[in-house]
């Protein structure tokens, strides 16, 4: 088979698309988890972020009280927020009452996953669309051919969520910040000895976390969609969580991650389209296995922040 | 405890209010459908068995320092492997004019069957200990990835040489055909009262055998060598590795063991309940999250197979009641998926205030200190120890 | 005062006890469904057809309880159990194939109860089932050769979801209505293995416009990405199971829409009559079950008039077989209040 009618530019830009939230959530995870905290809600918040961020920008242009541009900045705001509280409440659970991580974070998921639903259906009822991001159209550089179509016609939040790859390997390698968030995440009882209050640090990353999953789930729903069903994530949250395992806790590797995944997953679905004779289910296996082996086989300096899931207490 | 459950219902009834239903009667309804009849209660035990199946296995897993998402997955193929092996020695075995034969049992059918199922969910979970021991591939994520294997692989079984001969044809619906009597797990019923409890219930023997595993699994953990070298391995692998255990081996064997056991889960659903394994293409449709229940079973049960025991009861009844608030008051089912993850929020928050009142009663909080941490290399293990001893005694 | 109020409470408490049939004549039915009633597909066409039976005998004389979102599939069984052996009802419907097994186990154990399940033909042999199906190749099939007249770009895209059962019917009854019209075009079928994933719906649509789609169609409740895929990208979409207007906007062409409340009216005019089950029912366009809706938005021609006029009438009239491997159970079907039972050769298993 030709090689060409597979890899298609637009494969390449579909895998950017799929990425995008993906990107997103992991990057939130990474922070949280490099300080310590792992946060299995991912999932439930992305849900509240993506229906919060709908309805935003759903009420305000049905009647019309914002223009399109401010509306879709105010659903953003909205899913920040949204996703932020949660990153708060999870804080909460997680940080000051000590709540087991893994548990607590599956109870955060059946609470997004059953509010974004309830309300939903209490205060719009069925599938309604909304106009998200518009695609972007550069001068030249959207013309400039293969390229163009790859990188330079998607909408503002794939940008922002590849953008946020270098700022977040910058804040986490390079600033004070991201000292503080390694130290606490790596040994809590020395940062906390040099004066690193451990609790605001986690706090400050599990709520980071919580607006990134909240900017994950309105990617889909005002940008890549554009409307909002029950369970419209289909649990990527958990994949991004699985993401950052692979990316060993550093955004430019979990990036990659985010990509090999959704490049899998875009490739699987241009077979289909253009009549390989592939059994369907193998090629939704694919980007599942292809994930497992490429970590499987790559090389690892991973290093697992020591006080994963484990509460600080200070010592007597 | 109490005091969670309390706070959960409150915002619960505050939801509610907003919906225009009456909390009272909503609960009233919820205790209803999870305990007020015979059925009701044997509703609850029916729902709980997957979840006792699979929290014993978390149990192991996470006494083991693994964490195990894989529920899910290993439930999947412990299924498709079980009802595999009772369909074909079904065939072997039963003669067709007694297929349907009623009182049937046939002890080797049903014992292949279960081995079938839990050494599937057994080999499904080792792989992904296997490939943390010796590809360092983090267990979180190859068992989510997994799970997403396992379903697509029941989506092509089913739909190929595992389909009833009986669908054959373009509308078809992706299941097996039905399970000889014989290699169906009895129903089960309790000599109280005529009719005896529980007789006219789909209670089945699956849960016998859960509680029967759940104290098995406690002596095997507590009284004995191998179960001591597992929970060495999560509570400390370098100690454990110097002591002169093989950690990898370890590893892999909770990994193992509670794959096993979540596919036991799998197959028991098929032998004691549906006695046909089938597919709507998602694998909550087969599983119903037992996998994921199971998780919070094993931990609200204090990593302890016992504790799983009422845990695991405690989540069927929320999960059965709930559907009947929704059938009573109609009561969006997505109001009861909302309230769970509250309970389970509340309840695992709650229990700092419960170590604070009893600092002595640690095995609520006692926690393998190794869980989630990465790398089966011991000696790239030299600094977790540092952080270790904090927060989980 | 206070006793007054306990008194009252327990008054109403006890009248609420009191079996609800008792209260009044109304036929009562419980239905169960897989996905949201508003999912625009599968359960919302059942949820409508009830709403539909109720405006037509008025609601004292038919009520209706609804379990929706019932995709764990066990749960269906004790849903079921419950208003089974509640009483209160008169018909119970199990509306996904999933839970056939389920309806075969509890029908042999309440043969008091009436229970309808689909979309398939198989009452096994009870006498208190009825089974349903809908011939969703007939308008995959009239939307295949509308499709066909429409295209420009000559490719068609199609988004399904595990490639069984009614999307499978469908997808293929398209297919052979696109190739009736011009065997060269092309139809590009991807099932994406799940009913639910929305995200990957989408990413299949934008897949098959990236290489060449002009139109879309689908079915299942993820179609809404699909469908907002179109909306973006401007081609036309097709569907199926329940108008998807509204959310098609201007791009919508033509639905099949299932139209339950035929065959509701007819089974319970059969369970009144005391009969309370054994048939099957097959929704066809001859006995319009199945209706095809053109989008209020969409322009329709009177060229395109003529051929789906055409198409109606040729599938009615069996002149055109949307599947034709499928000839035999088809018609069979038709006939909508023939008793089937001597044909079922697999309602033993």
């Amino acid at each position: 088979m030709e090689l060409d009618a597979i890899f298609t530019a637009s494969v390449f830009a579909s895998a950017i698309r799929l990425a995008t939230p993906y990107i997103f959530a992991a990057l939130g995870e990474t922070f949280a988890q490099r300080s310590g905290v792992l946060n299995l809600g991912v999932d439930g918040m992305m849900l509240m972020g993506a229906f919060t961020g709908f309805y935003a920008v759903f009420i305000t242009q049905q009647d019309g009280s914002l223009s399109e541009p401010l509306s879709l900045i105010f659903g953003v705001l909205i899913a920040l927020i949204v996703g932020g509280l949660m990153g708060l409440a999870m804080a909460f659970v997680s940080v000051t009452l000590k709540a087991k991580q893994g548990i607590s974070g599956i109870g955060v998921y059946l609470f997004g996953l059953g509010l974004s639903e309830l309300l939903f259906q209490q205060w719009v009822g069925t599938p309604k669309s909304v106009s998200g991001f518009p695609r972007i159209t550069f001068p030249i550089l959207t013309d400039i051919p293969v390229l163009g179509e790859i990188f330079f016609h998607h909408n503002l939040l794939v940008y922002v969520a590849f953008g946020l790859v270098p700022i977040s390997a910058f804040i986490l390698n390079r600033t004070t910040f991201g000292l503080m968030i390694r130290a606490v995440g790596q040994n809590p009882e020395a940062a906390d000895a040099m004066g690193v209050s451990v609790t605001k640090v986690r706090y400050a990353t599990t709520t980071i976390g919580g607006m990134l999953a909240g900017l994950a789930g309105a990617s889909l729903s005002i940008a890549l969609i554009n409307l909002f069903q029950q369970n419209l994530t289909a649990g990527q949250g958990f994949i991004a969580v699985a993401l950052v395992y692979f990316g060993g806790w550093r955004p430019w590797a979990v990036a990659a991650g985010a990509m090999l995944f959704s490049f899998v997953n875009a490739l699987q679905l241009q077979i289909k389209v253009i009549g390989l004779d592939v059994p369907s289910e193998f090629a939704v296996m694919a980007p599942y296995v292809i994930t497992i082996i490429a970590l499987a086989f790559a090389s690892k300096r991973q290093e697992q922040p020591t006080a994963l899931t484990k509460p600080y207490e200070r010592g007597e | 405890m109490i005091v969670a459950l309390a706070l959960a219902l409150l915002v619960a009834s505050v939801l509610l209010l907003a919906l225009n239903a009456n909390p009272l009667e909503a609960y009233a309804a919820m205790w209803e459908g999870a305990a007020g009849k015979e059925n009701a209660t044997a509703e609850t035990l029916v729902k709980a068995t997957p979840i006792l199946f699979v929290g014993i296995g978390i149990t192991i897993a996470f006494r083991g320092g693994m964490i195990n998402i894989g529920g899910e997955g290993q439930m999947i193929v412990g299924a498709l492997a079980g009802t595999t092996v009772a369909l074909i020695m079904g065939e072997m075995r039963i003669p067709a004019e007694l297929a349907k034969e009623k009182g049937a049992f046939d002890l080797l059918i049903v014992t292949c069957s279960l081995l079938g199922g839990f050494l599937a969910g057994a080999l499904y979970g080792g792989l992904a200990g296997f490939l943390k021991a010796y590809f360092d591939v983090n267990e979180i994520l190859s068992t989510i990835m997994l799970n997403q294997i396992a379903v697509q692989l029941m989506n092509y079984l089913l739909n190929g040489i595992l389909l009833d001969p009986a669908e054959a044809g373009v509308n078809n619906i992706p299941k097996t055909a039905r399970l000889v009597t014989a290699a169906q797990l009895p129903r089960l019923s309790l000599p109280i009262g005529d009719p005896q409890l529980f007789a006219r219930t789909r209670l089945h023997w699956g849960l016998i055998i859960a509680i029967v595993l759940a104290v098995v699994i406690y002596v095997f953990l507590w009284r004995t060598s191998l179960g001591y070298r597992i929970r060495a391995v999560g509570e400390n692998q370098r100690a454990s590795s110097y002591a002169g255990i093989n950690v990898k081996r370890q590893m892999m064997f909770s990994m193992f063991l509670a794959g096993g056991f979540a596919g036991l889960a799998g197959v028991v659903q098929v032998l004691g309940l549906q006695y046909r394994l089938q597919t709507d293409g998602s694998p909550a449709g087969f599983t119903g999250s037992a996998g994921f229940n199971g998780i919070v079973a094993a931990l609200f049960g204090g990593l302890n197979p016992i504790g799983a025991i009422p845990a695991a009861a405690f989540f069927g009844g929320l999960l059965v009641g709930a559907q009947k608030m929704q059938r009573e008051l109609g009561v969006p089912a997505s109001l009861i998926t909302a309230v769970n993850g509250l309970i389970v929020i509340f309840v695992v928050s709650s229990e700092i205030f419960i170590l604070q009142r009893s600092k002595r009663r640690v095995s609520l909080q006692e926690t393998p200190d190794n869980l989630g941490s990465a790398g089966g290399k011991p000696a790239e293990r030299a600094s977790s120890d540092k952080g270790s001893g904090e927060g989980s005694g | 005062m206070k006793k007054r109020q306990l008194i009252i409470l327990v008054f109403a408490l006890a009248w609420a006890a009191i079996p609800s049939m008792a209260q009044d004549d109304a036929f009562r039915v419980a239905a169960l469904m897989p996905s949201a009633i508003n999912d625009l597909a599968f359960s919302q066409s059942m949820y409508d057809g009830l709403l539909a039976v109720q405006a037509e005998l008025g609601e004292e004389a038919f009520q209706f309880d609804v379990q929706d979102s019932t995709y764990i599939v066990d749960d269906a069984a004790v849903a079921l159990r419950d208003w089974a052996a509640s009483g209160d009802y008169h018909l119970l419907i199990a509306h996904g194939s999933q839970y056939g097994p389920i309806v075969e186990e509890l029908a042999a154990e309440f043969p008091e109860v009436s229970f309808a399940w689909g979309t398939r033909q198989d009452t096994f042999g009870m006498d208190n089932v009825y089974s349903y199906a809908a011939a969703s190749d007939e308008g995959g099939y009239f939307n295949g050769v509308l499709a066909a007249h429409l295209t420009e770009s000559r490719v068609i895209g199609l988004v399904g979801p595990i490639e069984v059962g009614d999307g499978k019917l469908y997808a293929d009854g398209f297919a052979n209505g696109v190739a009736s019209v011009d065997a060269d075009i092309d139809v590009n079928i991807v099932f994406i293995g799940s009913f639910s994933d929305v995200p990957l719906a989408t990413e299949a649509a934008e897949t098959h416009i990236a290489n060449g789609a002009d139109i879309l169609t689908g079915t299942a409740q993820m179609v809404v990405g699909p469908i907002a895929a179109a909306l973006e990208n401007d081609v036309l979409w097709f569907g199926s199971d329940s108008s998807q207007d509204e959310l098609a906007g201007d791009i919508g062409v033509a639905f099949q829409i299932y139209k339950w409340d035929v065959l509701l009216l007819d089974m319970i005019s059969k369970i009144g009559e005391g009969d309370l089950g054994g048939d099957y029912y097959v929704l066809t366009l001859e006995n319009e079950g199945l209706v095809m809706e053109f989008d209020q938005d969409f322009e329709l021609s009177e060229e395109l008039q003529a051929v789906a006029e055409a198409t109606i009438a040729g599938i009615v009239s069996g002149d055109i077989t949307p599947i034709p491997m499928l000839d035999d159970d088809m018609a069979d079907g038709e006939s909508m209040d023939d008793d089937m039972d001597d044909d079922e050769e697999d309602s033993e298993d």
